[in-house]
């Protein structure tokens, strides 16, 4: 036990000893939790829209002053000739056209029926759907209006749809990012931090001099995890509490308490994936092109930008046998819709098996390399 | 009583690669300074790291201070003291942390141990707050040799302590390792240099995994088969061609200020006087080979 006690007083001293290691750690998963849910915005606005109106009557006015106003919008083209609105898109100026048919005015009121065309630059496939979505919501809110003033017959019979947002009444997409967000900063101080810092003990060779001591390889490991746990740990409280809740005023809805004991399972889990990548590896160099690669994919298939449910099959697969999914749902879940312990049960058990799997993965291939 | 046996060892890091240890077989006896000499590559350090129970060999025994590296690795790494060729302290530690972390280590403490180290440990013990890193060689190599030393080991492997140490450090190191086995430590020491093989009791000389030599010093050199004579004249480049190309000489290699030649069957001093006779200034003597020679000699004809 002593041994313990002093391989972790020495890596903790080593630890504080790097200014740089301290401000990786520290700093920066602040600062990302700052910027990047910025950056990360999925609502869209300034969709620069070129409209082409052939019509130049008093109903295409209200139509346009619509789009305009509904915030989403910037006007940049207004003409009557399509070539030229067409020549916005392909010089990337516009994103959307909207083209107005000539007399649309008159054949609304003769015929009750006009057509619009609508021609979106898909090559930002995120920002022509939505793009695309707005507008056709506005566009059908337009008609909607109308309806009801042309014909007060038909007023009774139209369904009317209310939407109420449950856990995030406010469609706040930084209720929704912050969370995950935060299980990423974790999971990357944890992945990487680690496994670099076994792997150094590799490369400037101290390994040897410490194999060559009486000391048991599990005292070791855990020598080099447990700092690294309790400093993940630490991260995860001040993105929680400072970033969160004084930026963003998120507040978990949920008990602390299945939190921060899925968070110590979540880490342990992860612990074994930056043990894994340094059994693997000889160089901090080797441990950090692993590690990123890694990352990479655990980040970008958790979940956390896209809805799983909207992969391809495969990637289904990839995103449950990836263990930051269930954390960023559980974060989530405990977060915003105040989950307790018997709704995640699910999610604890797969944990618990991705722990178990990765350290004796981990472990065996330690033993084998040494 | 033997302390190191290693009974036809070998090992080679790779399915097809070439041996990186051919078949060694040695003995240290108990409480010997031992050299093992050789030049880069020759297999030192695979021997020591399979002497110090990280690496197995691929065949063949090893005991150390009567026990097996492989079936009782344990007891061995608590009474071996390892110094590996590249220094292998935390650099980020200080001195005295660096100490205090290996002592506990092996579940003791600087002051348990203090009148072994004592004589090396007062030299950096100004340095005690100092890390690691910002040492200079020499302090360095010392702290190495405290760390290792810590736990009163009963071997101490050396792996090439001397190298890129400046000559006065190096001749003072050799004199803390004099002290050590005095306090009745078996060394095993390796270097590339061949004037250090003198200091020790007893040399192997190593060359691409093999065993060429065993014995002490004196008698390795009483051993080399031929008059060894060293010559030097003007131009001593020229006289070396002109020296290979001699139906006289047998071989001629390079030696600081002279040139160390034995001579061939039919070749005499007084013909080598002779046939030299047009160069300004010939010194030729009869001179005690040293171990480079040996060495030189053994490889050779091997």
């Amino acid at each position: 036990m002593s041994t313990l006690k002093f391989l972790l007083q020495k890596e903790f001293r080593q630890i504080f000893r790097n200014p740089t290691i301290l401000r990786m750690i520290l700093l920066v998963p602040v600062v990302q939790l700052i910027i990047l849910p910025l950056a990360a915005d999925f609502e869209i606005k300034n969709i620069n829209i070129s409209i082409v109106d052939n019509d130049r009557s008093g109903m295409s006015q209200d139509l346009i002053e619509d789009i305009k106003s509904s915030g989403y919008f910037r006007l940049i083209n207004y003409t009557h000739d399509f070539q030229i609105a067409f020549s916005d898109i392909e010089s990337d100026e516009a994103d959307i056209v909207l083209e107005i048919p000539n007399g649309l005015e008159r054949d609304m009121i003769r015929e009750r029926s006009g057509a619009l065309f609508i021609a979106v630059n898909a090559i930002n496939g995120t920002k022509a759907y939505v793009g695309g979505a707005y507008l056709s919501r506005i566009i059908s809110a337009f008609n909607q209006d109308l309806r009801t003033e042309f014909s007060s017959e038909n007023r009774g019979t139209a369904i009317g749809v209310a939407v109420i947002n449950w856990f995030n009444p406010m469609l706040n997409y930084q209720f929704f990012m912050v969370p995950g967000i935060l299980v990423v900063l974790v999971t990357m101080v944890g992945g990487y931090m680690t496994s670099l810092n076994i792997v150094k003990e590799k490369e400037v060779g101290t390994i040897e001099q410490i194999n060559v001591t009486p000391i048991r390889k599990t005292h070791f490991i855990l020598g080099k995890l447990i700092p690294f746990w309790v400093l993940c740990v630490i991260v995860f409280t001040l993105g929680m509490f400072v970033v969160a809740r004084i930026i963003y005023g998120i507040v978990p809805l949920g008990s602390i308490f299945v939190l921060y004991g899925y968070l110590a399972l979540y880490l342990v889990a992860i612990l074994g994936v930056a043990l894994l990548i340094s059994t693997y590896s000889n160089t901090q160099q080797q441990a950090m092109s692993l590690s990123f690669f890694m990352m990479m994919i655990f980040i970008l298939m958790s979940g956390l930008f896209t809805p799983i449910e909207s992969m391809p099959q495969w990637a289904q697969w990839i995103a449950a046998l990836n263990p930051v999914t269930y954390f960023v749902q559980v974060m989530r879940m405990i977060v915003m819709k105040g989950s307790e312990f018997g709704h995640i049960t699910k999610h604890f058990l797969i944990m618990v098996a991705f722990a178990v799997v990765f350290n004796s993965w981990a472990i065996l291939n330690y033993k084998k390399t040494s | 009583m033997w302390d190191i046996r290693l009974q036809s060892v070998s090992k080679s890091y790779a399915k097809d690669a070439e041996k990186a240890v051919n078949d060694i077989s040695l003995h240290v006896e108990e409480g010997k300074l031992f050299g093992l000499i050789g030049p880069d590559g020759a297999g030192k350090t695979t021997l020591f790291r399979i002497l110090t129970t990280l690496i197995l060999a691929d065949s063949g025994t090893a005991q150390v201070g009567g026990y097996d590296v492989v079936k009782d690795f344990k007891v061995i790494r608590n009474s071996i003291g390892y110094m590996p060729g590249r220094f292998s302290l935390y650099q980020d530690l200080t001195v005295k942390e660096n100490l205090r972390f290996f002592a506990t280590l092996f579940n003791t403490s600087i002051q348990e141990n203090y009148a072994l180290i004592e004589d090396i440990y007062k030299q950096i013990e100004p340095f005690n707050d100092r890390r690691a890193g910002k040492l200079s060689g020499g302090m360095k190599q010392k702290l190495a040799l405290c760390c290792a030393l810590i736990h009163s080991p009963r071997v101490l492997f050396l792996d090439e302590p001397t190298t890129g140490v400046d000559a006065v450090s190096r001749k003072e190191f050799w004199g803390m390792l004099k002290n050590l086995k005095a306090k009745g430590i078996t060394i095993m020491v390796s270097t590339p240099y061949m004037d250090e093989a003198s200091l020790c009791e007893e040399i192997a000389l190593i060359q691409e995994g093999n065993i060429m030599s065993v014995n002490t010093p004196d008698e390795i050199i009483d051993q080399y088969p031929e008059m060894l004579y060293a010559i030097k004249s003007k131009g001593m480049n020229q006289l070396l061609q002109e020296l290979r190309n001699s139906e006289l000489i047998a071989t001629a290699n390079s030696f600081g200020e002279y040139h160390h030649i034995t001579l061939a069957k039919q070749g005499t001093k007084d013909l080598l006087i002779q046939a030299l006779s047009h160069r300004e200034d010939v010194e030729l003597k009869s001179v005690r080979p040293t171990i480079e020679d040996c060495f030189i000699n053994l490889m050779s004809n091997g």
